[in-house]
């Protein structure tokens, strides 16, 4: 389904094709006004308080301007009127004192009630770990049902796009390679944090919003019968990057949930075979080429000339001593930008990057690492 | 004791040594001018490169440390000095006193703004590049993610909280302790209020961000743990500290503007004030509840619910003394005789604009609403409708309004009106749309969006050039009036203005009232 | 000095000429920041090998700013002598001292502020306690809450490496607490005897007021010079303390939250007692040497003495909450 609307929208027919997909899927949709009534119970009721504290604003100000501008238009001096001089009536002043303070009175009990379920976060059928990274996200199934599955979910959309070079996709910026999946009608609970600055988790049609607090773990919850595809964004400012950590859950049927969860976990099985074997040079830059632009371009640049962290390219640290470039590869360095990766990416992914990085850009130091290498490493600290 | 009795000295010492409230005001008006222009353009190239998708003009760093700074530059070099400016050119002439309270301590806190922006525009060229952290500068983004230049900025930061002290703590012993003689409290002009209320404001928040910068310098360079919790402090504890003094420090932007448009719209409504007292008192506890508000900027941050509702329904409450204060000025057009010159045309546009950045502020307080409006553009639109359409138009009409009874010359009123009308589009065209995009979910802060908001970015973008434009007829209407506009020579220049100010020749002498005025009760306040 | 010129409601109201101080004054200040500022900078980003200018700026700037503000305040006191200041204008000194004390106060609020919090509601969290930090165990198992804070939560999950979020440096608590620990020692407890040291400073400089009062500058000479031999001691028992601390307690700026905390607010108060001392000791040697103050005339001496009062009652916030409670 979700294959198709990408092809439709390849062929680019136009706005009202635009718009009739947007209606199926899109969110946000395109030039959308108003905030979306979302997919879940707490999203419509935070829709609906909105519609109404909205509306109580439209009409107080109706009559409020309408007043100001019926005595612009009556009361000028150019009609020859002569100005009152009346001031001050306390009956006047108690009332417009009094009433709006009952107005507030009935928006606070609906909003309440709403906060109140918001916060109702006990009870879930599913905890999963949110942890923001500059500039990604972490999705870990936790354990209780035997699910023991996590992954980092990072920007799909290529530099190409973001910098001209190439049209836009549809759904440019809010694409990921690893959307978080989700079972219908179960009521999910996120447990969010963050690893390096905060960050905050944010999808509008779940109605969810949190801040991801490095070393607290804030609590939310979300519980639709609706599958689809929502897109969000991180919603705190976390960097450079802050504008390209979109987040995408697929809330699909609960038996298509067993099946991509059965799929992940032998995903996982699978890369633990790989970390036995041994590849060749070739091999391992391919590989190493898309970790790097995965994980590392963003701040040592496409051509490895550096941006945030230092160049790589002739770097002291990937041009010298191998182990001197693995610490830093899996530990980073404390207290930088240059986060500690071992726990990011696997041990095959690390030896690829880190090969990639002796022998590209210019680097060619002709040594390869092998995915056991960096488990000695990891193991020998 | 020296003979008062002759003008201003000649040359650039003019400026560097005086003791003249009339000669600081004016620094303080033209530098915020100037730091206005710089803010905007930060925020030009902010909107440049959001007028398409994709990046295009900045990269992504870069654009962080534009919003950074322009946020900065536009609240404490723009703004807040703006009003000072104003405040001492004001209030000494209408409390009838011949100066301010101290002199010398009031150009000292002029002259440290300057340098204190040169340096904080200097981060831009340094190793790492300015502040990208944004205004609220949130730990630990701000520590130990910062770039170098972090340092200078908190360093600019405690001088500039030492200015507004300094400025503030005059502003009070002036108005505190030389009134003319009948000039009781309840008889000052409201602009005077509203500013002794922002200076009570000032002294106890600006001590407050003093303390939050000195636990980052701690955190940054002596291995303190205050924002972090492997060491057992908390991130959010900086939100809470920065918002203590974040929160008040909305209201000391509005409050004078408040004040501003409490003298213009009597004036050129040629009726009193409807409710004097009344607007005392709801100042006075706009000030109060400013204090136990702060929260509202964290609801998502995940505090306990108990705590989100107390400041859900603390914050809600302000809406209650903020509706005296505009039904008031409403009030008090009605059955006047009003004209609609510059002034007051910018006076009508704040209380229409500034009404609906009310009103979105109230949907903002309200807690469960706000985790879908929080760090959208939703809050960006809410923010830039008070501040902007608040501050910066009502800070428009002081301008026209006390312009002639400063320099003694009349502007153009055409082109003032002109400028009205190009700003009042042009803002509109700028930040209404920035509530749809917020509520069809963008956040803020991002150098690049998603393509379903791109129509209303451009717009956004195209009415922002119009409004930054319109600001170039101000200046140089503000230049020819002052260089050749048509002299007055009435006291009064404004038939409906009141207060004393308005009794010293036109233009106001280099020193007024070394013999204090005596106050007619019946005019009292304005 | 009360209204001298009955004929007129008000005395006039004495408008200095234009002065250069606020602009050395602004040299002086911003010099010497930017210096500060690139010390720092270099202490935690600099190259140890480079050498820099840093500490030549900020000395002068901060030599060219005293020297400013003293300059400054021999031009008041010599404008009060010589009978410039109505009464009015000595009120608006009185305001302003008034406020600039509320202004430190609020200060010293901050960092109040931050330590409540902490203590009662951050700690709890990250111990897994209460609304705000039910799930908090997963991140920091085996934290326990206690305060003063001897194990930070990084020390409980076993150091640095070992954390779940990045690696923001280590913050390793001390051994020994500064609370009172001993009862039969309370006598070698230091802070006591500070408290003690700090608050009869205050009472004898109450007394040194009244000896102005009367006119007996002797009297004034000496519990004055009582005062500020104090406020020494009491900084020198402070700086023992802080030894201590470092040396033989591991409480240290690095000790987490708990050091954060005692340092940060003994440490600003120690800099304002030495402020406030620096006050009371000018006035002193304004008195000694100088011969000023009269009995109706001594605000120099009035708005250090609040300032010394304010310190002392900080300080006993200070006893209170961070080493009674
Ligand atoms: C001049 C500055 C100014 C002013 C005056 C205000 C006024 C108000 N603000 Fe605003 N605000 C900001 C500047 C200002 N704000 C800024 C800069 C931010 C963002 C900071 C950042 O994150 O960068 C912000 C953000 C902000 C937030 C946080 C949003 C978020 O980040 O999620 C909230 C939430 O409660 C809020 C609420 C309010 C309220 C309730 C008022 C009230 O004072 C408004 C009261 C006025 C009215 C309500 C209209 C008139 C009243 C009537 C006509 C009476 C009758 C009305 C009723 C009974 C409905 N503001
Ligand atoms: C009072 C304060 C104030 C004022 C006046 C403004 C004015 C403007 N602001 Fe801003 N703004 C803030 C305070 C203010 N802002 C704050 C606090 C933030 C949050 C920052 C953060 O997220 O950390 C913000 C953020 C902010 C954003 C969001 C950025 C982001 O989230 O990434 C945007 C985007 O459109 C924006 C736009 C504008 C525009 C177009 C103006 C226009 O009104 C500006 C118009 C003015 C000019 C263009 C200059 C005028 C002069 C001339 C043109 C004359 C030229 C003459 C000569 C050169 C001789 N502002
Ligand atoms: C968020 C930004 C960021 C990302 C992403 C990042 N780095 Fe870095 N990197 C840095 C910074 C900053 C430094 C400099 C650290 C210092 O101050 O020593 C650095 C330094 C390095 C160095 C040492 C270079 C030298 O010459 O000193 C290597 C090697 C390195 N990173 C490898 C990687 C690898 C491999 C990846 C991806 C798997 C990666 N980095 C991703 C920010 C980043
Ligand atoms: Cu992550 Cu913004
Ligand atoms: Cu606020």
């Amino acid at each position: 389904m979700c294959f198709n609307a990408k092809r439709l929208s390849k062929l680019a027919l136009g706005p009202v094709l635009m718009l009739l997909s947007a209606f199926a899927l899109a969110n946000p949709e395109v030039n959308q006004v108003n905030m979306a009534p979302g997919v879940t119970e707490v999203g419509k009721e935070i829709y609906d308080l909105h519609m109404i504290i909205l509306g109580i604003c439209v009409v107080i100000g109706i009559g409020v301007f309408g007043v100001m501008f019926y005595s612009i238009f009556y009361h000028r001096k150019s009609r020859g009127v002569t100005p009152a001089t009346f001031h001050e009536s306390t009956q006047v002043e108690i009332l417009w004192t009094v009433v709006p303070f009952f107005i507030l009175i009935g928006m606070a009990i609906p909003a309440t009630n709403t906060l109140l379920s918001i916060y109702d976060n006990d009870d879930a059928e599913l905890d999963v770990l949110i942890t923001g990274y500059q500039w990604k996200w972490k999705y870990e199934y936790l354990n209780e049902n035997g699910e023991n599955v996590s992954f980092f979910s990072n920007l799909r959309t290529p530099q190409s796009e973001i910098y001209n070079t190439e049209a836009k996709g549809e759904h440019y910026l809010l694409e990921v390679d690893n959307p978080l999946v989700l079972p219908a009608g179960k009521k999910v609970r996120f447990l969010i944090t963050a690893n390096d600055v905060i960050h905050s988790w944010w999808v509008p049609h779940l109605a969810v919003k949190k801040d991801a607090v490095p070393g607290f773990i804030n609590e939310a919850w979300t519980r639709t019968d609706q599958t689809g595809i929502y897109r969000g964004q991180c919603a705190e400012l976390c960097g450079k990057d802050h504008g390209f950590m979109p987040i995408v859950v697929n809330v699909v049927e609960p038996a298509e949930y067993d099946d991509w969860l059965a799929g992940k976990q032998a995903e996982q099985a699978e890369i633990a075979a790989l970390m036995a074997q041994e590849f060749t040079l070739d091999e391992l830059m391919e590989r190493g080429e898309a970790v790097y632009q995965r994980n590392c371009l963003a701040c040592h640049g496409a051509n490895g000339e550096g941006g945030v962290g230092p160049a790589i390219a002739a770097s002291a640290v990937a041009t010298g001593d191998l182990s001197g470039h693995l610490e830093i590869g899996i530990n980073g360095v404390p207290g930088t930008a240059m986060q500690a990766f071992g726990g990011q990416i696997n041990d095959v992914e690390m030896a690829a990057v880190i090969t990639y990085q002796r022998n590209a850009f210019g680097n060619n130091m002709g040594d390869l690492v092998q995915p056991i290498d960096v488990f000695n490493h990891k193991k020998g600290q | 004791m020296g003979d008062h009795h002759h003008g201003p000295a000649k040359g650039l010492g003019r400026w560097l040594f005086t003791t003249n409230h009339k000669d600081i005001g004016t620094m303080y008006l033209w530098f915020s001018f100037a730091m206005f222009i710089l803010g905007g353009a930060f925020a030009m190239i902010i909107r440049a490169e959001l007028f398409q998708p994709g990046m295009q003009l900045v990269d992504p760093a870069f654009f962080n440390q534009m919003t950074t700074l322009h946020g900065l530059v536009m609240v404490f070099g723009a703004i807040m000095p703006s009003f000072v400016g104003l405040a001492n050119w004001l209030i000494p002439m209408m409390i009838g006193a011949p100066d301010m309270a101290l002199p010398r301590m009031n150009n000292w806190s002029f002259w440290i703004l300057p340098p204190t922006f040169l340096l904080l525009a200097s981060t831009l060229f340094m190793e790492g590049g300015a502040p990208a952290f944004g205004w609220t500068f949130y730990a630990p983004l701000s520590t130990t993610y910062a770039p170098p230049s972090v340092t200078f900025f908190i360093f600019s930061v405690h001088i500039l909280g030492l200015s507004s002290i300094m400025g503030s703590i005059n502003i009070i012993a002036t108005v505190m302790n030389m009134r003319a003689p009948g000039m009781t409290y309840m008889k000052m002009p409201l602009f005077v209020w509203t500013w002794l209320i922002t200076a009570f404001l000032l002294v106890a928040v600006m001590p407050v961000l003093a303390g939050a910068v000195t636990m980052m310098l701690m955190d940054i360079h002596f291995g303190t743990s205050f924002f972090s919790a492997a060491g057992g402090g908390d991130p959010v504890l900086f939100q809470h500290v920065f918002w203590f003094f974040g929160h008040p420090e909305v209201y000391i932007i509005i409050l004078p503007a408040f004040g501003v448009v409490s003298q213009i719209i009597p004036a050129f409504s040629r009726k009193p004030l409807f409710g004097y007292d009344s607007m005392v008192y709801a100042t006075s506890s706009i000030a109060f509840l400013s204090f136990i508000v702060w929260a509202h900027h964290m609801y998502t941050v995940g505090m306990p619910v108990a705590g989100e509702l107390f400041f859900m329904y603390a914050t809600m409450l302000i809406a209650v003394p903020t509706g005296v204060k505009v039904f008031n000025w409403v009030t008090t057009m009605w059955r006047g005789a009003m004209t609609f010159e510059t002034p007051m045309l910018f006076c009508i546009g704040f209380l229409v604009l500034f009404t609906i950045g009310g009103f979105t502020g109230l949907m903002l307080s309200i807690a469960p609403a706000d985790f879908q409006y929080h760090d959208s553009y939703f809050v960006v639109a809410h923010f830039h409708y008070v501040m902007v359409a608040g501050a910066v138009f009502s800070m428009t009409a002081a301008v026209y309004f006390w312009l002639p009874k400063w320099c003694g010359r009349m502007y153009n009123e055409a082109m003032g009106k002109t400028h009205f009308w190009i700003s009042f589009i042009g803002f509109n065209l700028t930040f209404f749309p920035q509530h749809f995009v917020g509520l069809a979910g963008m956040p803020r802060r991002i150098p690049d969006y998603a393509l379903q908001f791109a129509d209303f970015n451009m717009m956004s973008s195209i009415g922002a050039f119009i409004y930054g434009a319109s600001q170039i007829l101000f200046l140089y209407n503000v230049i020819a009036t002052i260089v050749a506009g048509k002299p007055v020579s009435d006291e009064k220049v404004w038939d409906g203005a009141e207060g004393l100010e308005w009794t010293v020749p036109t233009p106001a002498p280099y020193h007024t009232f070394e013999t204090p005025p005596k106050v007619d009760p019946a005019h009292a306040h304005s | 000095m009360s209204s001298q010129t009955p004929t007129s409601e008000y005395e006039t109201y004495y408008v200095p000429e234009k002065s250069k101080l606020a602009v050395c004054a602004t040299i002086g200040l911003v010099l010497s920041i930017y210096g500060a500022a690139s010390i720092m900078n270099d202490m935690t980003f600099g190259d140890p090998n480079e050498p820099t200018s840093s500490w030549t700026i900020f000395l002068c700037g901060l030599f060219f700013f005293m020297a400013t503000l003293f300059g400054w305040f021999r031009v008041t006191i010599r404008e009060n002598i010589a009978g410039m200041n109505s009464a009015q204008l000595k009120k608006s000194y009185v305001l302003g001292m008034f406020w600039f004390i509320f202004s430190e106060v609020m200060f010293f609020f901050a960092f109040f502020g931050a330590l409540f919090y902490v203590r009662n509601l951050v700690g709890p969290w990250l111990a897994g306690e209460g609304d705000g930090g039910r799930m908090n165990g997963l991140l920091w198992e085996g934290f326990e809450y206690a305060w003063p804070m001897m194990q930070t939560p990084q020390e409980a999950v076993g150091g640095a490496a070992a954390q779940t979020m990045a690696n923001n440096g280590s913050f390793t608590s001390a051994h020994t607490s500064m609370a009172f620990a001993d009862a039969h020692a309370w006598y070698k407890w230091l802070p006591l005897w500070n408290t003690i040291i700090l608050l009869s400073s205050s009472v004898t400089c109450h007394i040194a007021h009244l000896g102005i009062l009367d006119g007996n500058r002797t009297k004034f000479n000496i519990w004055l010079g009582i005062t500020v031999a104090l406020g020494m001691i009491f900084l020198g028992l402070q700086v023992a303390e802080y030894k201590e601390a470092y040396v033989h307690f591991g409480l240290t700026l690095n000790s987490g939250i708990y050091g954060s905390t005692f340092f940060m607010l003994t440490g600003f108060h120690g800099f304002h007692v030495f402020m406030g001392m620096t006050m009371l000791l000018i006035q002193l040697l304004r008195s000694v040497i100088g011969k000023q103050f009269t009995s109706d005339d001594h605000f120099g001496f009035e708005a250090s003495s609040w300032y010394w009062h304010f310190v002392d009652v900080v300080w006993v916030f200070l006893f209170l909450f961070v080493y009674i409670l």
